[in-house]
């Protein structure tokens, strides 16, 4: 429960982090901005003596002209001498007037012209971009200025790290000063003491640039204590990137075991409580998928909020897809299992074949909102994906969703009264077909929320179905047959073994392994990990 | 009450359909298969009673596809064990006969290398891995088409059915068991060809597998093999052992409660179609000419349980007619019109498990009955 606060948290917070507080030209006087016109006359004496009188009150409103000017992507329109950045991307062009931002019509290449620039101006304006970005409000932005000179460490730079690390309020930022610091010290400290124990620092670190530093150093060195010290640290280094790598791999794991779980939990209801072998589950995850491709096609300008309106969308679709299906087949096939599988099958192969006819047999791309994309950074070496997390702590949603519609609406009671005794809930008035239509619905709604969740991590095809359907039904017969929890635990313990195996074995052999696992399993343990108890077991 | 009325249903339609019906059959299609190889041996090119090569070929992997139904038939309609996996049986031994007509290619392939099947070299491997070794050799390609099925069976078998997983567990068991191999076969370094699988075959036991004449022969022995296998799986199933199957298959707890060892009837025949069925695909790799680990693919499985369903499962000669029909109809279908065939088989599937719970065999059967009953009672009518 605390990790999952931990994650609600992350969640909410994210947004305000990825905030920008993005100063521009618009805020500067009109004087300020006409004292830069003499750039466009190209004598790169005189523009770098510009630049250099440029006040430091006004330098972070000039960082996009400073940006601009470095890449070389700062023009001039040659009849008015107003400045614009022009991007290349490709054989496209974007151009955007950098007083008011607004981005222009094409202009022909002859009516604008190039802010020349030498390698003199260039170097003063990297290092004037990084003391700017030192000094900037947000600290992600701080964080970024101070690895990249990290990377390229000198003098001068140190000694602006030194100065605003006096100031420096956030932690993080902090601590990368400090590691800045050491490894100047490990490099240059006069007193053996001070080298052995910045180094002792420096093994905490897991900046990849840090034991790139600390390799060097070892190879440069004499003293046999600063070697040992050396040594110790990078050892330190290793020990906690391979910690690091496993915990990689159990995230990749849990990631693993979200998708199997939300891919298996609908089948848990149709197959576990209903004895349905629904062959054609898989499709109602492709219908979701399919689902978020067709509102993405619908309102293309509202990217951001399109699962939203998805996610209730495939429940909808998928659910009554299921109905329809649960009323014009499966009725007819009660206590039939094996022949349900077939005509379940039956109607998988129409559906897929529907959405071949409809869609074309080509896979389609589903766009990620930005709020998905990105990663949550712990440390250098262990970043979390955020739309894995997102996935992760949407299956466990989902899974207590249904755990609480069943345990305690009444719809659940009366499904798990008919999964259980049949006869004798229909005595007690329970109207069976209509629980057996919502139950199968219900299923199959979720196995469509799923579709939705998968379409952000693989592409939606015909085919989507087909390579979960197998993986499913091992979930739910690994977890035991009508056990919600069961199919829980086997699903994120399947997810793990599978990425627990694969840096030895690879990805083919690890899920083989898996399988034939799960086969010799099912001989020792029948009805799997938590076989039903009493009477309503068979 | 759901065992009994499929214990009812099951017992009507073996005994009215498969009573008699092999014989007829057996000299029915030996009598279909002469005929065609007659019509392509000794007829030109344009006459009224020419077959074409690629008929005979297309007939000859119904044919395959009919002794894999049968394979399936025989445990999923008498035994009750509805097998997904029955695929990678007929893939195995199909695997084994193509790596017997992998090296009869000698020096002929792309490289030239006689030592190293054209894949192996093109993948840089030095030398033969070690079971490749006695492929060279036709008899030893045939005892491995039966053993190496056979034995996976027997070990599947025996650890499922010993530890009594029934029903739904079991058919997904096999099913992902056929998708293990699958995943197996597509790894290059399994040695077997990787995604490509086994292909340019050039000729078996000395014959071209281009020439008509062996193409014929193939037929023929096609044939043969499924009258052997019709012939022996009547014998069985008619035998004491076929009646403590069929008990197997409507009561499992009453007959391990006379006595009999359930799990030992069901693992023999296990084993018994499972080499039915590699045999299927020994026959069906010479005439199609490739091999691929497709064939293990699940969804091939689940379609050979459709043509018995739909041919009439517990009836020996539903899963042939069964088999053949569906096969016929796909090939024109795909070649009309593709996208309409999925739809088509999907209908069938539903169709058929809903309206046609005997199969096309059964609903014959069932026609015959009433129209006797009618007849009966007109008489009666008549008399009185």
């Amino acid at each position: 429960m605390r990790y999952f606060l931990l994650i609600c948290c992350v969640l909410l917070s994210h947004p305000l982090l990825a905030a920008k507080t993005e100063l521009s030209l618009a805020s500067l006087s009109v004087e300020s901005v006409q004292r830069l016109q003499p750039l466009t006359q190209n004598k790169l004496k005189q523009s770098f003596k510009l630049l250099q009188a440029i006040p430091s009150t006004e330098q972070a409103q000039m960082v996009q002209l400073y940006q601009a000017l470095l890449k070389g992507q700062l023009y001039f329109i040659k009849a008015s001498g107003q400045f614009i950045s022009v991007v290349k991307s490709g054989s496209h062009k974007t151009y955007t007037d950098l007083l008011n931002q607004q981005s222009l019509e094409p202009l022909a290449s002859k009516a604008i012209k190039k802010v020349r620039v030498n390698n003199k101006i260039r170097v003063y304006l990297r290092q004037l971009l990084a003391k700017l970005e030192l000094g900037a409000v947000a600290p992600q932005a701080r964080l970024k200025a101070l690895s990249a000179l990290l990377k390229d460490l000198n003098a001068q730079s140190l000694q602006t790290v030194q100065g605003l690390r006096l100031t420096e309020k956030n932690l993080d930022v902090q601590q990368l000063m400090d590691v800045i610091i050491d490894i100047d010290k490990a490099r240059n400290a006069v007193q053996l003491l001070d080298k052995v124990s910045a180094i002792d620092r420096l093994g905490e670190s897991l900046e990849p640039q840090v034991r790139i530093e600390l390799v060097n150093l070892k190879a440069l060195s004499t003293e046999a204590e600063v070697i040992k010290a050396l040594d110790k640290a990078l050892t330190n280094i290793g020990q906690s990137r391979e910690l690091y790598g496993y915990l990689d791999q159990l995230f990749f794991g849990l990631s693993l075991g979200s998708v199997l779980l939300l891919a298996a939990i609908g089948l848990a209801i149709t197959f576990g409580m209903m004895g349905v072998i629904n062959m054609a589950h898989g499709e109602m995850i492709m219908l979701g998928a399919y689902s978020t491709y067709v509102v993405q096609l619908l309102m293309p300008n509202f990217l951001e909020y399109s699962l939203w309106v998805a996610l209730p969308l495939a429940f909808v679709v998928a659910g009554s897809v299921g109905i329809l299906i649960e009323r014009c087949v499966i009725r007819f096939l009660h206590g039939r299992p094996l022949e349900t599988l077939l005509a379940t099958f039956g109607i998988s192969l129409i559906l897929q074949q529907l959405v071949r006819s409809i869609f074309s047999p080509l896979n389609r791309q589903v766009a990620s909102p930005q709020w998905m994309s990105g990663s949550l950074e712990i440390n250098p070496v262990f970043s979390l994906t955020l739309n894995r997390l997102y996935i992760l702590a949407f299956a466990l949603l989902v899974f207590l969703a249904l755990l609480f519609i069943l345990k305690k609406t009444s719809l659940g009671l009366n499904v798990r009264a008919v999964s259980q005794n049949r006869a004798m809930a229909k005595a007690l008035g329970i109207r069976t077909d209509r629980v057996d239509a919502m139950t199968f619905g219900l299923g199959s709604g979720i196995a469509g929320i799923a579709g939705v969740a998968l379409s952000q991590l693989t592409n939606v095809g015909p085919n989507l179905g087909q390579a979960y359907i197998i993986d499913s039904f091992m979930v739910v017969v690994f977890g035991g047959v009508g056990n919600l929890l069961g199919t829980l635990v086997a699903a994120f313990s399947l997810g793990i073994a599978n990425k627990i195996l694969e840096p030895t074995t690879g990805a083919v052999l690890a899920s083989i392994f898996v399988l034939v696992f799960i086969i010799l399993f099912i001989q020792k343990r029948p009805k799997g990990l938590f076989p039903q108890k009493g009477r309503a077991a068979e | 009450m759901i065992s009994l009325n499929n214990f009812l249903s099951a017992k009507s339609s073996s005994n009215s359909a498969s009573k008699g019906a092999v014989l007829p059959f057996v000299m029915l299609l030996f009598v279909a298969t002469l005929l065609c190889a007659l019509g392509n041996a000794l007829f030109e090119a344009g006459s009224l009673f020419y077959v074409s090569t690629y008929t005979i070929t297309l007939l000859g992997k119904y044919l395959c596809y009919a002794l894999l139904a049968l394979a399936v038939d025989i445990i999923w309609g008498y035994c009750g064990i509805l097998s997904l996996g029955h695929g990678a049986f007929f893939a195995l031994g199909g695997y084994a006969m193509g790596m017997y007509l992998m090296r009869q290619i000698g020096d002929r392939g792309v490289y030239g290398n006689a030592q190293l099947p054209d894949f192996m070299v093109f993948l840089d491997w030095q030398q033969l891995p070690w079971y490749w070794q006695g492929f060279d050799q036709f008899w030893f390609a045939l005892v491995m088409v039966a053993l190496i099925p056979g034995l996976l069976a027997f070990v599947f078998g025996w650890l499922a059915f010993r530890s009594r997983v029934t029903g739904v567990y079991l058919s997904i068991m096999t099913q992902a068991l056929t998708y293990a191999l699958l995943l197996a076969f597509f790894r290059n370094e399994m040695g077997f060809g990787g995604n490509n699988g086994l292909t340019d075959f050039k000729d078996i036991l000395g014959f071209s597998l281009q020439a008509d004449s062996t193409r014929i022969g193939l037929l023929i022995v096609t044939a043969v093999m499924v009258a052997i296998a019709l012939l022996a799986s009547q014998m069985i199933l008619k035998s004491r052992m076929g009646k403590v199957i069929i008990a197997i298959r409507d009561t499992e707890a009453r007959a391990r409660f006379l006595g009999y060892r359930t799990d030992k009837y069901k693992v023999w025949l296990f084993v018994y179609s499972a080499i039915i069925a590699a045999v299927a695909g020994a026959l069906y790799v010479p005439q199609v000419g490739i091999i691929n680990p497709g064939e293990f693919s699940p969804l091939n499985s689940i379609e050979i349980v459709v043509w018995v369903a739909i041919g009439g499962r517990g009836t020996l000669v539903g899963a042939i007619v069964g088999a053949l029909l569906v096969n016929y109809a796909k090939t024109r279908f795909t070649a009309i019109m593709p996208e309409v065939w999925l739809f088509a088989l999907g209908g069938l599937f539903v169709l058929v498990t809903l309206f046609l719970p005997k199969g096309l065999v059964g609903l014959v059967a069932d026609l015959k009955l009433k129209y006797q009953r009618s007849t009966t009672d007109q008489q009666q009518g008549l008399n009185l």
